[in-house]
């Protein structure tokens, strides 16, 4: 009987040992083996139908996924990565971004206008496949003027983060990008616009350390690492053995720092809903206020005093340019 | 002024302004300088520059960080908070200080100081030295991103005149943390960058071996920080290093931080804020590639037209 016993564990641990091994490509899921076809893929948000797997999304789907299919323009595409540096470490820096935009990526975030559902907003997604997703100095600018646009336009921004952290490459210039996006997100702050942040899979050093742990609302998806310093440096430095779930969305969330993880599946109602809850009907669009400036300087004062500061500068123009005045 | 500080500052002069770019066993040299172990830490410079300094301990929600020293001081009869990244001398010392790596509860009690600073209107002055923010599973637990991230917006959101002073290595968020100033300043032999030249040999070179490469490469160096409008000042140090005579740097130390700090005084608090802003607005470099019909480039199907 005992032996018996100890024959099958035996034979369990060596069945363990042999499990085939997934090879980890873009089609077959790495924790159940089901495989999809590309068009299975797009269609199913990236997610295993069987598992609840989380693919990695490209920041372009990412935003085709949020549109819920209506077409968006990309927002300064002409901005691309320059090398101040004239770094060279394996290959060169110019290399690198030679290859990435070869893939028909603009740089490791992309920012559009969009509607979530009925919900107006500025979105940026972050693109891991475009230099492990790196704040560099491009990503830096053109999030400070996704908060400028998203605070003329007085609508949420929301942001897709996917980053290994700050682009090395740029040295102490990539660095100094994580106070620009802090720079960024006080402007919202200065103009009341609430700021929604998805982590996605991995959302690691200096973005999770700037911008992506200030959003008022922060979202995970199920599986992603979230972390300042990678496990792996972890592991070297304190030379203790991590969890397998260290970092994880799930163990953050118990750690108290996300406000839920949420299943790209369900992720649109989500920030719709948010956005619908938070949303002021009765704040006067800029754009009306433009129209009430052209029906007289002194409206256009009083309009402006019941302004937010945003759109105060929009009003003064007009002011100036009336010759009544 | 002094004829040696006079020569430091006119050599320094002479080394911001040279042509020629730093080779790679200069930049070497100033990595090895800037954490040589004799090295001038915040509590040496702190006596030499203050009078009555008061440590501040703890963060009031987790526990204290010895990595950062904070408190609160005169200096040349004002109000001073003094926030500063603190390494450790003997063995003993180094791994109390846990190497000079702030964990969340450090960065949390430099907000806090700050946050009395704002009150009383007494500038703050912050020491940075730190290798980076301590990789550490419980750190992240208790969320050392995001406490990078708030003392960050804590240090923009400031109205009182803010001062940074690399005086050692600054790598990574872990130095970034404590740096967000009005003025940030560099001495001659510190370094300043994105991540230690260990951890970048490490990873893109993915050779344990090759940080002098990676120091080459990253030109950590305080001349090329001022180049690059990273910082705004570089203070010179004693002949051979800050480590040769702790006096005699703070004293250089002093002459630059207390301009510094009238200069920012003049300011009106707005307009010192939006400066700030206005500061680490700038910083960044990007091509900009002309697009024929920028209304042309829809979602999906972008055109590259270089």
């Amino acid at each position: 009987m005992r032996r018996a016993t100890v024959t099958i564990d035996r034979l369990r641990r060596r069945d363990g040992r042999k499990k085939p091994r997934i090879p980890a490509d873009d089609s077959s899921c790495p924790a159940c083996g089901s495989h999809y076809s590309e068009d299975e893929m797009r269609r199913n948000l990236r997610v295993c139908t069987s598992c609840g797997h989380h693919f990695r999304v490209g920041g372009r789907e990412r935003l085709d996924q949020l549109a819920g299919g209506a077409t968006w323009r990309e927002l300064w595409p002409e901005l691309r990565a320059g090398d101040p540096l004239k770094f060279t470490d394996l290959e060169p820096y110019t290399k690198r971004v030679d290859k990435a935009e070869s893939k028909g990526l603009t740089e490791a975030i992309i920012v559009t206008d969009l509607n979530i559902g009925r919900q107006p907003c500025v979105a940026a997604a972050m693109d891991f496949g475009y230099l492990g997703g790196s704040m560099g100095s491009v990503v830096g600018e053109k999030l400070y003027r996704a908060c400028d646009r998203a605070a003329e336009r007085h609508v949420p921004l929301v942001v897709v983060s996917a980053s290994g952290g700050a682009r090395m490459q740029e040295g102490v210039l990539a660095l100094m990008q994580m106070a620009k996006s802090v720079v960024a997100f006080e402007i919202l702050q200065d103009a009341a616009v609430p700021t929604i942040v998805i982590l996605a899979h991995p959302t690691t050093g200096g973005v999770w350390a700037s911008f992506a742990a200030l959003g008022d609302v922060t979202y995970a998806e199920p599986g992603a690492l979230i972390s300042f310093s990678g496990p792996r440096v972890i592991e070297q430095t304190t030379r203790e053995k991590l969890a397998p779930d260290f970092g994880r969305a799930e163990t953050q969330l118990s750690n108290g720092q996300v406000d839920d993880v949420v299943d790209r599946r369900e992720l649109n109602d989500r920030l719709e809903r948010v956005m619908r809850i938070v949303s002021r009907e009765s704040t006067p669009e800029p754009a009306l206020a433009v129209q009430w400036a052209q029906d007289g300087a002194s409206r256009a004062q009083r309009a402006a005093q019941a302004l937010p500061r945003f759109s105060k500068r929009v009003v003064d123009r007009f002011r100036r340019e009336d010759p009544t005045e | 002024m002094s004829t040696s500080a006079g020569d430091a500052m006119r050599r320094l002069g002479n080394a911001l302004n040279a042509s020629e770019p730093q080779s790679a066993d200069q930049i070497w040299e100033i990595v090895q300088l800037a954490r040589h172990q004799d090295r001038p830490y915040p509590l040496d410079y702190i006596p030499r520059l203050f009078t009555d300094f008061e440590e501040l301990r703890g963060d009031r929600l987790y526990g204290d960080d010895p990595a950062i020293v904070a408190g609160i001081a005169r200096y040349h009869d004002e109000p001073i908070a003094v926030i500063g990244q603190q390494k450790g001398r003997d063995t003993q010392e180094r791994t109390h200080r846990n190497f000079g790596m702030p964990g969340p509860e450090g960065y949390r009690k430099a907000m806090r100081v700050m946050a009395f600073a704002e009150k009383i209107g007494a500038p703050v002055v912050t020491l940075i030295d730190t290798p980076g923010a301590f990789p550490g599973a419980d750190a992240e637990e208790r969320g050392q991103g995001g406490a990078i991230a708030t003392s960050i917006r804590t240090m923009l959101r400031l109205s009182v005149p803010t001062v940074a002073i690399v005086i050692g290595e600054g790598s990574s968020g872990g130095a970034l943390a404590i740096g967000v100033a009005d003025r940030v300043m560099m001495l001659e032999n510190s370094t300043y960058s994105v991540i230690s030249p260990e951890g970048a040999s490490a990873i893109l070179w993915r050779d344990a071996s090759k940080s002098k490469l990676a120091a080459a490469a990253f030109q950590p160096t305080a001349a090329n920080c001022y180049r690059w409008g990273i910082v705004e000042s570089v203070i010179p140090e004693p002949e051979g290093g800050a480590h040769r005579d702790h006096d005699e740097a703070a004293k250089l130390l002093d002459r630059y931080l207390i301009r510094a700090v009238r200069e920012l005084r003049e300011i009106p608090d707005l307009a010192r804020r939006r400066q700030r802003h206005a500061r680490f607005r700038r910083i960044g470099s990007h091509r900009e590639l002309a697009l024929a019909d920028s209304a042309s480039v829809m979602s999906g199907q972008v055109e590259d037209l270089t």
